[in-house]
């Protein structure tokens, strides 16, 4: 029994590694950043994703997910230091594109999203759709 | 009456003066156009350019309604779902005020519905319906 409770308490004390600081990522306060990769849709924040995807996204702009997103050289690289500096931990394998394709993203969205609200949002890339505090770093408020 | 031509003289230099440089943000940007197309532009043409579906871009986006929506003055809308202001510019005083920001637009937006750069005539065109509608 006190092996058991012993067992329990640490399971309920250890955060989930993957899952510790998800439900809040930080806003990015960086008026460029925000500016450029707002316009489209929100303003991805910088931890969703590791360095060197950042630096794919940022290194072909003017093939976008299907759409031309091309900026200056200037400021291409102002906000790709930013997004590297600011990166989640590498992950192994090809780097992601896609936030949406990453194994917790599908993992969290699979069964809990009903149709409707998919349906609704177009594209599971439309956060702000389904969690209204999104672009401040709320994820779990529905 | 000496008094009253002293005044007047400042006066009315600066109503001269106001007057050549009314030229507003938007319309230094149409003659910007105007200067390297070296002709002069029309809405119809811009009309058709807003509303054509092209060939030669991305799938993803066929035509400038793809975004827009087929009338200037509506909300449009980005792929992603984020709304856009209205194009027109009864609807929208901001728009077409920001060199930068229009040449980047234009730059992004006909490669994506064309495949290519959009000419100095067809941007002309193209804000001049925006600047009708
Ligand atoms: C011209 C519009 C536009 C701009 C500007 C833009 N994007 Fe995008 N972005 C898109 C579209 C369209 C998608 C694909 C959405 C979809 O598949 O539904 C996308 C998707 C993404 C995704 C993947 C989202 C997912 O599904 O996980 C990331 C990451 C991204 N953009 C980052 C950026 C960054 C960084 C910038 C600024 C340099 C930027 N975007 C600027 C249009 C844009
Ligand atoms: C169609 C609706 C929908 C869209 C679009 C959507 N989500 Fe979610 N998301 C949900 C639901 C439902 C949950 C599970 C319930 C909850 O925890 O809020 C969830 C959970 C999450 C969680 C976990 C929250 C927690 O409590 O730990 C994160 C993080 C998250 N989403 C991020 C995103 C990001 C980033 C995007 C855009 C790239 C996105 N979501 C797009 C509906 C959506
Ligand atoms: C994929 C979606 C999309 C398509 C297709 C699209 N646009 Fe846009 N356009 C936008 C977005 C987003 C903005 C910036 C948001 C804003 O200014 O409100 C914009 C802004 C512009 C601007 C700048 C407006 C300003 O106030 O300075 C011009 C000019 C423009 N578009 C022209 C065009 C033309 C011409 C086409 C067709 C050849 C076109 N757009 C097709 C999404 C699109």
């Amino acid at each position: 029994m006190k092996k058991l409770l012993l067992a329990a308490a640490i399971i309920a004390l250890t955060p989930l590694p993957a899952m510790a600081d998800r439900t809040s990522y930080k806003p990015s306060n960086n008026p460029t950043f925000k500016k450029e990769c707002g316009a489209c849709h929100m303003a991805f924040q910088p931890g969703f994703l590791p360095a060197n995807s950042w630096e794919l996204i940022m290194d072909d702009l003017g093939n976008h997910f299907g759409e031309d997103a091309s900026l200056d050289d200037e400021t291409t690289s102002l906000i790709k230091q930013y997004l590297v500096k600011k990166a989640a931990r590498r992950v192994s394998g090809e780097p992601p594109l896609r936030i949406t394709r990453l194994r917790w993203f599908v993992r969290e969205h699979n069964h809990e999203v009903s149709s409707r609200a998919k349906k609704k949002a177009g594209t599971m890339s439309n956060c702000t759709s389904c969690h209204r505090g999104a672009e401040r770093g709320y994820f779990d408020d529905d | 009456m000496k008094i009253y031509q002293y005044l007047l003289a400042p006066a009315l230099l600066v109503v001269i003066s106001s007057a050549a440089f009314a030229s507003s943000p938007r319309s230094q940007i149409v003659d910007f156009y105007r200067q390297q197309a070296g002709e002069d532009f029309s809405a119809e043409r811009g009309k058709q350019l807003f509303s054509t579906r092209h060939d030669g871009g991305k799938p993803e986006t066929p035509s400038c309604t793809t975004c827009h929506t087929s009338s200037p003055k509506n909300t449009g809308k980005t792929r992603v779902g984020k709304p856009i202001a209205p194009m027109a510019v009864s609807r929208n005083a901001d728009r077409y005020t920001d060199l930068k920001k229009v040449e980047k637009w234009f730059r992004r937006n006909c490669r994506s519905v064309l495949g290519r750069e959009c000419s100095p005539r067809e941007k002309g065109d193209f804000l001049t319906f925006m600047i009708n509608q």
